[in-house]
């Protein structure tokens, strides 16, 4: 039997970044991955370090995550390859102007102004590979870019540096309340105890939820991913698009990253993802059109992760409704990468105190029960 | 058998599947089709035969003795392919299979995606990396490569030549290289003199085989020829930007040599790169020292409805290859419902009587030209991954500073296996060089975990898949 003060499932960077946080905080700390941290959603996305265009209920998270992300070297002794080159999303018409426009407006009424309508002009200074029929676009200047897996892997290495311990390769069979704790069995035997249970266990955090009464309507999808080989560099911000998805990133090195959320198949029990290539083939016409240069480019890898995506799109952040000491921190729909240094730190105020400043109402484990006996 | 030349052509739905038109991939497709299943054998050349049987009535060496008579045995089944209902598309590439047998077919700057029910890949084998200091280096390739020239181009060499490394395919390449009139100035052969010990346990069986004459034979004509140096422990190439000499160590002894070419071949592994991309498990063979697909009796891997056969299940040779396509093609069928198991088990008997005759000289090859370790791990400055230019002295490095376990957490750290080639080229040695420096097997530490495309694809040719209803579902991305 090992006691500790929190139990946290999961090694992707959310599970990561909250035991930082949380022996930062002066906790005592243990982590489990079933596979090791970072295999999963975490390591595999995009690696878009975003605020343009998040769900508003997710702005003042995602605010306060950039600051930690604009001083990510001091948090964990590595600058996670993090580049700030801003982010844009391309206008293909003026209908797509007047929509970059509602929603600046729509973020200026909120009280934030990081997001700024570009003409034609200031468009093609930044993007100058883009098509001929863009005709400007919604800009976040500070956003940018960083290495998934080297990020999570900095975490990881932070949190135990300073005493938290991690557990790879062993997967939790089963875990229940005992009394005052938490119990969870591993699949070698062992049993790990502690009064505070961190569920950050993303695309099977649903399974973890639901062991404890609480159903939350996850989607189980594997968003697709293609690398091209190196280019001459002609970009420098991370590109999506106003009326179509999109993520579209040059690296340093000059390869080239194409995505666009469009799913593939996952099977969460065998960690296994299959490609759906008619949908590759959407995603690779959308760059042949946007960035008629990259015509030519050749794909070397195409490739999914495992996430978790809930039936309104945004996370489940927060305690538990039906059992004291457990706290959820998962399904983050596609768009958690950004988030995982403010969600760590949110998760380790919740733990200790009981409290954040950050508002997170909106991402209630409650607003499913809500919606079901409605 | 009906030739396609362009996507357009195929068939959306196949009952079987076979991809690669070397002996295995000819055998299975031709009993498949002329078992009345439909057949489609898809291959990158322009002819079939594969690698062994290269440009078999196509080539411009029209001296048969040339190519050695084992070569022309592709004849018969090249010629039993041609006059079958099997549906064949050269000059094009698979870039993907499924683990539901959905197959992405590109040719001619378009592609499509075909459905199997069942699949064979023959995909063969690869050359064996050799990482040896100055492998990069202008003037030097695979043996292997100098022998597609030969065959296809009928070209050689010019200048002065150095073949160095070991196996049966090594001396068989000297042999058509002389054949044609050309010379080495020197073959160095690096077989393990302490590998006799182990393989001595296997002879009998050998000498049973019918590989011993052919060998022995082999041998002799090439020694006759050319200076043949046993027993070398160490190489390297020599030269800036362009080679320019071989040192190697011989009987404690370093010497040089001039030349303009180095062929280097130490033997040939499966090439499990779409087994591997496909979700197949694998198993290293710590015989063949390679990865192979794990497999039934019948080439059956672990993903249902696909199968390998030839020398991408295990490296066994041409002959034995077109054994195990016929076991795969009868397993087809009997899935497919067009023949019975009992007849699949009756007819396999004969074909696994021949091919227990190949079977029995393996084991003593395999033991003999079994490479020596620090020929198949990179030294500290010699590269491991060429496209990301990593070295073997990067690997160890990373191995203990960082506490990487396998070749998938090294690829964030050094870019190693990310580039152009996406590791199908270097895993072999990136696996062993970190085996090496964790000190434990190969098998402990595990292969990349290979992505599609397993060929290259441009965007424009992967934009023009048809749109279907699906593509329409998607959401905002992180």
């Amino acid at each position: 039997m090992s006691v500790s003060d929190v139990l946290i499932i999961g090694g992707g960077l959310h599970g990561c970044s909250a035991a930082l946080h949380l022996t930062m905080r002066g906790a005592s700390v243990t982590l489990v991955e079933k596979d090791y941290a970072g295999r999963h959603a975490s390591g595999v996305n995009a690696g878009g370090v975003r605020r343009l265009g998040r769900h508003l209920a997710e702005v003042p998270l995602s605010v306060a995550s950039m600051e930690l992300w604009h001083r990510i070297e001091d948090l964990v002794d590595d600058d996670c390859g993090f580049e700030s080159h801003g982010q844009i999303k391309l206008a293909e018409s003026e209908a797509d102007l007047d929509a970059c426009r509602r929603r600046s407006a729509e973020l200026r009424a909120a009280g934030f102004d990081h997001e700024e309508v570009i003409g034609e002009k200031e468009l093609r200074e930044l993007v100058p590979a883009a098509a001929p029929h863009v005709v400007g676009g919604l800009i976040s200047r500070a956003d940018g870019a960083a290495l998934p897996f080297r990020t999570v892997q900095a975490f990881r290495n932070k949190a135990r540096k300073l005493g938290a311990r991690i557990i790879e390769g062993t997967a939790v069979d089963d875990v229940r309340r005992e009394r005052a704790a938490f119990a969870a069995r591993l699949a070698d035997g062992r049993t790990l105890r502690a009064p505070v249970l961190v569920n950050a266990a993303g695309a099977w955090g649903g399974r973890i939820a639901a062991r404890f009464g609480e159903t939350v309507p996850v989607d189980v999808v594997a968003p697709m991913l293609m690398i091209t080989e190196r280019r001459a560099p002609f970009l420098k911000p991370v590109v999506g698009a106003t009326s179509r998805t999109l993520s579209f990133k040059q690296f340093s090195n000059g390869t080239v990253l194409i995505g666009g959320g469009y799913l593939g198949h996952a099977d969460p029990d065998t960690n296994r993802t299959v490609l759906d290539y008619a949908r590759l083939g959407q995603n690779a016409r959308t760059v042949r059109e946007l960035f008629p240069a990259m015509r030519d480019a050749q794909v070397v890898r195409a490739w999914a992760g495992i996430e978790a995506r809930t039936a309104d799109g945004i996370p489940v952040i927060g305690p538990s409704a039906t059992e004291e000491g457990l706290f959820h921190s998962f399904g983050y729909s596609l768009h958690g990468f950004q988030l995982g240094p403010v969600c760590g730190a949110i998760l380790a105020e919740l733990v200790s105190t009981g409290r954040t400043n950050l508002p997170i109402a909106p991402f209630s484990v409650e607003r499913f029960r809500t919606a079901r006996t409605a | 058998m009906t030739p396609l030349g362009h996507v357009g052509e195929l068939a959306g739905t196949y009952d079987l599947v076979v991809i690669g038109a070397g002996p295995a991939g000819m055998a299975a497709a031709t009993l498949a089709a002329e078992g009345g299943a439909s057949t489609l054998l898809v291959d990158e050349n322009a002819a079939p035969g594969g690698q062994i049987y290269r440009g078999i009535g196509a080539t411009p060496l029209q001296r048969r003795e040339l190519l050695g008579e084992d070569y022309w045995k592709g004849e018969a089944l090249t010629k039993a392919f041609a006059a079958s209902k099997a549906a064949y598309f050269p000059r094009a590439s698979v870039w993907q299979l499924s683990p539901d047998l959905e197959l992405g077919i590109s040719s001619g700057g378009r592609t499509a995606v075909v459905q199997a029910r069942r699949v064979v890949m023959a995909t063969g084998a690869m050359e064996r990396p050799f990482p040896v200091k100055g492998w990069t280096l202008p003037g030097v390739m695979t043996a292997g490569a100098a022998q597609i020239l030969l065959k296809t181009s009928g070209l050689a060499a010019d200048g002065k030549v150095v073949l160095a490394g070991s196996g049966p395919l090594l001396w068989l390449i000297a042999a058509q290289y002389l054949e044609s009139g050309k010379r080495f100035e020197a073959i160095l052969d690096t077989t393990p003199g302490s590998n006799w010990a182990g393989a001595l346990a296997d002879l009998p069986r050998f000498l049973a085989s019918p590989y011993l004459a052919k060998g022995l034979r082999l041998m002799a004509k090439v020694r006759r020829k050319a200076r043949v140096l046993t027993g070398v422990t160490a190489l390297e190439a020599l030269g800036s930007g362009r080679l320019s000499g071989v040192r190697y160590t011989r009987g404690g002894k370093t010497r040089e040599i001039e030349a303009d070419h180095l062929f280097l071949h130490q033997g040939v592994v499966p090439n499990i790169n779409m087994a591997s991309a496909s979700g197949c498990e694998l198993d290293f063979d710590p015989r063949q020292l390679a990865w192979k697909p794990k497999l039934d009796e019948w080439g059956r891997t672990s993903v249902a409805g696909i199968s390998v056969a030839g020398d991408g299940a295990e490296i066994a040779g041409a002959e034995a290859a077109a054994e195990r396509g016929r076991i795969a093609g009868l397993d087809a069928l009997a899935a497919l419902g067009r023949i019975s198991a009992a007849e699949r088990d009756r007819r396999a008997g004969p074909v696994r009587a021949v091919l227990s005759r190949y079977d029995r000289g393996r084991a003593f090859l395999d033991r003999l030209y079994q490479p020596a370790q620090h020929f198949r791990v990179a030294g500290d400055d010699t590269l491991a991954c060429r496209c990301e230019e990593v070295t073997g002295g990067q690997i160890r490095d990373a191995v203990k500073a960082l506490n990487i376990t396998g070749p998938n957490q090294l690829k964030s750290f050094l870019r190693c296996g990310m580039g152009p080639c996406q590791g199908r080229l270097c895993g072999l040695t990136v696996s062993e060089t970190i085996a090496e420096a964790r000190c434990v097997s190969a098998e402990t530490v595990g292969y990349y975990r290979l992505r599609a495309p397993v060929k290259p694809i441009t965007l424009a040719e992967l934009a023009t898949l048809e749109k279907s209803e699906s593509d329409v579902r998607t959401v905002a991305r992180g």
